[in-house]
């Protein structure tokens, strides 16, 4: 269940990345009220609220650190390079103490961590440290004090409401019903203020109460009954002689703080917002589920209907069809998330990089409005960020190099995301040096991947880079040396069946595109059929089908060339690829699909239709085989192999320059 | 009658929380995201109390305090702020825009039940 805790937390963590977003932004253009504005809120809330979930070191500390900004607010300090570091360094601090947990203690070095950083704070924005020491982030214990045994008293309390107190909701009567609770109440209304007739407001409020309270409690109680009547007229006097008739303004503190807050311009406009409504990510995994299962019944359902020459049947299983087919888009849609949410995350990654490497550089970042399945960006923080660290450490040459290549001295780092067709293409790109092909081969021939005389296409070569322990990085710094590696960062791709292209130009910068699925889930297949087995072709990837005429069947020379319109395709027989026997059916089908931007041709015996594939993985032992993207159950429970169709094109050619 | 508290807060974990303390004892809570949200509920659901918060963006709570109070039709309504500690020129700032009250944060579950009884009961 969702509790309020849960809640905070999520919020909380959004705050902080956006407290990182407005930091960078500030950075760049210290002269931004908005974000200054946007900073102080996002520690007001993690301040006001951390003491009420559990989370009293992080309020404490927000508390410090919104002074600061509150400063900043107000013009009496200002933006400065060393307040940014520091800030950066104490958001992060915050997302310390925000995981560990609810009503966890930090431990010493927590401790200690934070503590240097107020105290950085505090020198840059010349607060003395004992000021602003007076927060206390947890709710307030119940006040002991207050409940000591008191003889009974009678008071005498007169109270006359301000005259628009009615309009702004007070109710006199509740009070009268929380004072009778506390003792004996006699109460007298006196309407001696009331005006005449011609003049009187009916909305306002001119009576005035003297009351008579027998209790127990004490005078602070009394007052706390009257706590919001601060404009009021109220007066509270003990007529016992214990305590002779001091008259009080209950409300009326002077020791509070006086800490200043001005009201705030407008921050940054918020971007308009749908209405939305949190769920958390596993009711979504369970409904995706769910729908897989019943993609897989209609499925069944449909096939079971065709043996029944019913039209209400029909039609019945027809709607049903269509609502699944309806349901699992909209459910595919809620999954779907901005690539921005991890974006957002790489600049600070480039600001700290391009720091501890002493390589400027910028982030450029485009198409953060593109759209993926939410499991799929989870999975891609992690090798976006290792793939962002080789750009920069590998990639971009330091500023002396640069200059003498009259490349800008400060280098950028292009990240964008599109879609295309069924799938996302993410790429990296930087304008470093590009990629070195010789020391890649010599290493390759090295590690043993290669022989030393064999022939390897270029962009083949570049591929090895993504194998296990694969570095061309004379001494690994600690930049790259540590985290995932690169083959790491293949191996994430290959789990959410993407693929990776790396293209590279000597001098001019490397450019890295991962292209992934739209979805993990559910996708359209296209259902063919080899010697009597079933598989299933992503409908994304296919163009169009057409018949193999049956010449082309006969034909011995080897040339697996169709003319289609006037255009050369080649085609790859599965039948062939996969030793089933060579088939010697007539009128057989050619599915042109499109496989690493080329078109190509898959023969296959028929056709059969096209479906909604629920996408099961196979078994950790038959994952190794890259053709294969998963499988599928039919409707008439029979299992269908669904086509990795760039593996399996990439396969075939491979295989063909070999032979 | 239930009764229904308009919880106007940017912060969803303090509008949640509102909730979770209020629901229970029979409230009704509709919540709003900011001051111009605030307005909205008031017209489109019939209010008995607003607990709002002060700093929001696009509207905060005093400005959204004042427009309550200029629109007739929300006579009576008593308007909660929730301020935090050592904000007492806000508290009159609030007071003046026409608030029946506040409450300071941190506050807890009874905090709310116990302030929004003395409100509307």
């Amino acid at each position: 269940m969702s509790s309020p805790k849960s809640t905070f937390i999520q919020e909380a963590n959004d705050l902080l990345q956006m407290l990182e977003e407005v930091l960078l932004e500030l950075e760049t253009a210290p002269e931004s009220p908005g974000q200054i504005d946007a900073a102080f809120r996002a520690l007001h809330t993690l301040k006001g609220s951390g003491g009420m979930f559990g989370f009293g070191e992080l309020a404490a500390f927000s508390h410090h650190f919104e002074d600061a900004f509150d400063q900043l607010r107000e013009g009496r300090a200002t933006v400065s390079p060393e307040l940014i570091a520091v800030s950066l360094d104490s958001r992060d601090h915050l997302a310390a103490l925000l995981a560990l947990g609810p009503d966890e203690e930090a431990d010493e070095d927590t401790r200690i961590i934070g503590d240097a950083l107020l105290a950085r704070l505090r020198k840059l924005m010349d607060t003395p440290a004992d000021v602003s020491d007076t927060f206390a982030g947890q709710p307030p214990a119940p006040d002991a004090a207050s409940a000591e045994p008191v003889v009974p008293r009678r008071w005498s309390i007169s109270f006359s409401a301000e005259p628009s107190a009615l309009k702004n909701g007070f109710r006199p009567e509740l009070l009268w019903d929380e004072l009778a609770l506390l003792g004996s109440l006699r109460l007298t209304c006196l309407g001696d203020n009331v005006p005449e007739l011609e003049i009187l407001d009916p909305g306002e409020c001119y009576l005035r109460w003297e009351m008579e309270l027998e209790t127990s409690v004490s005078r602070e109680r009394i007052e706390d009954v009257f706590i919001f009547s601060m404009d009021a007229e109220i007066e509270i006097k003990a007529l016992d002689p214990v305590e002779a008739g001091v008259a009080s303004e209950p409300d009326q503190d002077p020791d509070s703080p006086a800490e200043t807050a001005t009201v705030t311009e407008n921050g940054p406009v918020a971007a308009p917002k749908s209405e939305s409504v949190r769920v958390q990510a596993d009711r979504l995994d369970d409904l995706m589920d769910q729908l897989g299962e019943l993609v897989i019944a209609q499925a069944r359902l449909k096939s079971i209907c065709e043996k029944f020459d019913d039209p209400r049947l029909e039609s019945t299983v027809e709607e049903i069809e269509a609502l699944v087919t309806g349901l699992r888009d909209t459910t595919l849609s809620i999954r779907m998330l901005p690539v921005s949410r991890v974006f957002g995350k790489f600049r600070r990654v480039i600001r700290d990089l391009s720091l501890e490497l002493e390589k400027p550089a910028q982030l450029i970042t485009e198409g953060g409005d593109t759209e993926v399945d939410k499991n799929i960006i989870d999975s891609l923080t992690e090798p976006l960020v290792h793939m962002i660290r080789n750009s920069l450490d590998h990639g971009v040459e330091d500023v002396a190099a640069r200059e003498a290549s009259g490349k800008p001295a400060t280098a950028t780092v292009r990240l964008s995301a599109c879609q295309s067709g069924g799938e996302v293409l993410i790429s990296i790109s930087d304008d470093g040096a590009g990629l070195n092909a010789e020391a890649i081969r010599e290493r390759a021939v090295e590690r043993g991947l290669i022989a030393a005389d064999q022939y390897i296409s270029t962009e083949a070569l570049y591929q090895l880079i993504f194998e296990p322990g694969f570095s061309t990085a004379k001494n690994l710094s600690s930049v790259s040396g540590r985290g995932v590696g690169m083959d790491a960062v293949r191996r994430v791709v290959d789990d959410l069946r993407g693929t990776i292209d790396v293209k590279s130009v000597a001098g001019q910068g490397t450019k890295v595109t991962l292209r992934l699925p739209l979805t993990l889930a559910i996708i359209d297949g296209l259902l063919v059929e080899v010697d009597g087995d079933k598989f299933v072709i992503p409908l994304s990837s296919v163009e169009e089908c057409v018949e193999l005429p049956d010449i082309e069947t006969a034909r011995d020379d080897g040339r697996t060339i169709l003319r289609i319109r006037d255009q050369l395709v080649s085609y790859l027989s599965l039948d062939k690829l996969f030793g089933y026997n060579i088939s010697t059916r007539s009128h057989r089908r050619v599915a042109i699909v499109n496989a690493d931007g080329q078109r190509i041709g898959l023969v296959v015996d028929d056709v059969l239709g096209q479906l909604q594939t629920v996408i099961k993985p196979l078994s950790p032992f038959h994952h190794m085989v890259e053709e294969l993207a998963g499988a599928t159950i039919l409707g008439d429970g029979s299992i269908a192999l669904i086509l990795d169709v760039n593996a399996l094109v990439r396969r075939a050619t491979t295989v063909m320059i070999a032979a | 009658m239930t009764k229904t508290v308009l919880s106007v807060d940017d912060s969803p974990s303090i509008r949640e929380m509102m909730a979770f303390a209020l629901e229970p004892h029979g409230y009704t809570v509709v919540q709003a995201e900011d001051g111009n949200d605030g307005l909205r509920q008031m017209s489109a659901n019939n209010i008995d109390l607003v607990i709002t918060d002060l700093n929001m963006p696009n509207m905060n709570g005093i400005e959204m305090t004042r427009a309550i109070r200029a629109d007739t039709r929300f006579d009576g309504v008593p308007i909660v702020l929730l301020t935090t500690e050592g904000q007492r020129e806000k508290m009159i700032e609030g007071k003046a825009a026409g608030a029946a009250g506040w409450i300071v944060k941190p506050f807890d579950e009874q905090k709310i039940c116990s302030i929004v009884k003395k409100m509307i009961g």
